[in-house]
């Protein structure tokens, strides 16, 4: 019993760290995000040689086949790097294509020939699979990120009483821009009026496999948000060193020393939830369900808190265009709102603990 | 160990915590307990075989932690022995005073406790005046220590003391082991604003303390008073968990019992939301310890990240109290004695117990010192 990264692992998230830095620098993350999709064809074949999109999946589906605490320490280091595109979304996809047994589509989401996106939010905009009312693909979905750049997008719908998951060419549906606070991931309202579809799976067996889905995708996202949390305390930490104000750098003072402690308290209490919750989806434990809302709901709240005491240590300078700063803490309120919210994964925890 | 516990687990201790009235009473109960488990071979797992120990990875210690909280076990009498004090032996004492002590801190028989802070030394603990002057093979010992847990029950004391008044304040020190019973040590209680005397002032006119009684080298007792401060830092909130759970649980159950808004508070959806961010800080901390530990186990010695486990723990106890609080409603005032009170009153007791969480064993303002000067490099601040 050892909580802490394998060798292996660690070789991993050197091996990331090390490939984002020179792949995927800040000067790259502010060029992409300015194209219309902020997703780059090149970072994006650079990441699928290097296996990265396909980490969690089986080898006989183009995958690495390694376990989820794998997926977080590359998250980790794509959160640290601020990599724009579709690399959740996608992964979503797959989680979907997986539980569904689609083998044949997840080959492709793994090995980088196609992306892939979910279409799940509704005007209710409830990140419940139960709150999935669209009846078979006529309709329209909200907030379904990189809907424009995906190749296939799986659709959650409910065919009478019943849930189900199609697949639809991208191509076939109106996508239509939401503009939105994370300039590094887009988010688009997708129209559906009967595009051509395949079913992929229905009933509670559709149910349980967006849960599944969910479940993967959110646990990346937290420890994208870890290396998130880590990168702007880093900027703020080194500002804090540096800056002088009364003949002395501002790190100094209490007041300004201590907000950086508490971005360390939050920054290593998220990292603890999010590889905890991998490691439980990993061993397929009971507790999973359970975990994952807690290093989501931990991480929500804290992720945002160090944000904005990121921003509040640097103060003029933190608050400008020209400081990467503020790129982490537009992602950090989206990856905060994205499949569920401190308040929506507090109420599924009670559900777990309480009732 | 499941088993063990499974068959030796006290079941009225709660019940006895919550109506003994004696602090002495509740802590001889604990005292027959920890000898118990000292006895079944499980009191000291990481410590070495040689003194009393299960000479096993640190890892160990940490799952029978867990297995304590699963089985709502009582927490052991001597914390202060096994989580501060006898780890710093371990590190920095001489064969002969792990011989002699080590063991006696694992059954319980000899009580300890630690004697830093002082009425004009707090945070700034280098700053203490408690003088050790050298007589032949003695130190003599002159001053007075406050704040000082369970000194009222103590055999023995951890105590830092001024062994070279000209040099600067961090190298005059030395650490002493001195018998509490000596001739010229006077313990009095200090009553806390919780109503108990769980601390105590020690006083010291002119106590001789053998030479042979020096932890590690005299006048380097700095570092063995931090390596002391990163056990009460690092690791000590870990055996806090097994409380934290028990309390949790029993406010779940309290919650379900009383009304807010014309149904249970347990299905009011603040309560819920209260309650959930409970647990969730709960689990956090102990993944937090679990982390601590594994990096104990590479390295040997906790660090000055600990200062995150004890910010952590005190500020969430501090939270969970608060909570308990609001669900209780009036119920959460009432006192031991009190007519209709919960639990006999214990949630009033913690609630206010739980604001020293964040002034004793360094506060939370001293930790967030250590941790932006030591961990994130910022300059220190005074």
């Amino acid at each position: 019993m050892q909580f802490g990264l394998s060798e292996s692992q660690q070789i991993l998230k050197s091996n990331a760290r090390k490939f984002f830095a020179a792949e995927c620098p800040m000067s790259e993350v502010r060029r992409i995000m300015e194209t219309d999709t902020a997703q780059d064809k090149k970072l994006w074949r650079s990441m699928a040689e290097q296996g990265f999109l396909g980490v969690v999946f089986p080898e006989e589906a183009g995958g690495m086949g390694l376990g989820f605490v794998e997926l977080a320490a590359l998250a980790e280091e794509m959160g640290r790097a601020l990599v724009p595109g579709a690399f959740l979304s996608n992964l979503f996809a797959g989680a979907a294509l997986h539980a569904a047994g689609a083998t044949k589509h997840l080959a492709a989401l793994a090995n980088g020939e196609k992306t892939g996106t979910v279409a799940m939010l509704e005007a209710n905009a409830s990140w419940d699979p139960a709150a999935v009312h669209m009846p078979t693909l006529a309709g329209e979905k909200l907030f379904v990120p990189d809907a424009a750049s995906a190749d296939l997008i799986i659709v959650a719908a409910r065919d009478a009483s019943k849930q189900a998951l199609y697949l639809v060419e991208s191509h076939a549906v109106e996508k239509i821009p939401m503009p939105a606070m994370d300039l590094t991931r887009r988010l688009y309202k997708v129209k559906f009026d009967h595009p051509a579809a395949e079913l992929l799976i229905e009933g509670d067996a559709a149910r349980q496999a967006l849960e599944h889905a969910l479940s993967v995708v959110t646990v990346a996202l937290c420890a994208e948000m870890t290396g998130g949390m880590q990168r702007m305390m880093d900027i703020a930490v080194e500002y804090a060193k540096t800056r002088k104000q009364f003949g002395k750098p501002i790190g100094q003072y209490q007041a300004v020393q201590h907000q950086c402690a508490d971005m360390l308290l939050y920054t290593e209490s998220a990292r603890s939830a999010a590889y905890y919750a991998a490691y439980t989806m990993t061993e397929g434990s009971a507790e999973a369900p359970t975990a994952v809302s807690v290093a989501k709901a931990y991480a929500s709240d804290a992720c945002r808190e160090t944000g904005n005491r990121a921003v509040q240590v640097q103060g003029g300078m933190g608050f400008t265009w020209e400081n990467d700063t503020h790129l982490f803490y537009r992602r950090a309120k989206a990856s905060e709102i994205a499949f569920g919210d401190a308040t929506y994964h507090r109420e599924r925890i009670a559900k777990f603990v309480i009732d | 160990m499941r088993a063990w516990f499974g068959e030796n687990v006290p079941k009225d201790w709660v019940k006895r915590r919550d109506e003994e009235e004696s602090m002495l009473g509740r802590f001889e109960y604990l005292r027959g307990w920890q000898r118990k488990l000292y006895d079944a071979g499980w009191a000291g797992i990481s410590w070495p075989k040689d003194f009393g120990g299960r000479g096993a990875p640190v890892m160990e210690q940490v799952i029978f932690i867990e297995e304590m909280a699963r089985a709502e076990a009582p927490p052991m009498a001597n914390v202060i022995a096994l989580g501060l004090i006898g780890p710093t032996i371990i590190a920095f004492g001489t064969p002969e005073q792990k011989k002699r002590y080590l063991a006696k801190m694992l059954s319980a028989e000899e009580i300890w406790c630690q004697g830093f802070s002082e009425p004009n030394a707090g945070s700034d603990l280098a700053a203490l005046s408690t003088t050790g002057v050298l007589d032949g093979d003695h130190f003599v010992v002159n001053g007075q220590k406050c704040w000082t847990s369970y000194a009222w029950a103590a055999d023995w004391c951890e105590l830092i003391v001024r062994t070279d008044p000209a040099a600067p304040k961090h190298k005059g020190l030395t650490a002493l082991l001195v018998d509490m019973h000596s001739p010229g040590v006077e313990v009095r209680g200090l009553k806390q604003m919780s109503g108990e005397s769980e601390f105590g002032e020690i006083f010291f006119r002119d106590v001789r303390v053998p030479m042979a009684n020096v932890v590690g080298k005299v006048n380097e007792g700095w570092g063995v008073a931090m390596g002391t401060l990163m056990h009460e830092r690092g690791t000590f909130g870990a055996a806090l968990q097994v409380n934290y759970k028990r309390n949790f649980n029993r406010l779940v159950e309290i919650a379900k019992h009383i009304d807010r808004n014309g149904k249970p508070a347990a299905q009011d959806p603040v309560i819920r939301q209260k309650l959930a961010q409970c647990y969730a800080e709960i689990e956090v901390m102990r993944l937090n310890q679990l982390r601590a530990f594994s990096r104990i186990n590479e390295t040997g010695v906790p660090g000055p990240e600990g200062s995150i486990q004890k910010i952590f723990w005190s500020e969430l106890n501090q939270r969970f109290q608060q909570v308990a609080m609001e669900i209780l409603g009036p119920y959460g005032q009432l006192a031991h004695g009190s007519p209709n009170a919960f639990d006999e009153g214990q949630w009033a007791y913690g609630y206010l117990r739980s604001r020293g969480n964040t002034i004793e064993a360094g506060t939370s303002e001293i930790q967030r010192n250590i941790i932006g000067h030591f961990v994130l490099g910022l300059p220190k601040s005074y």
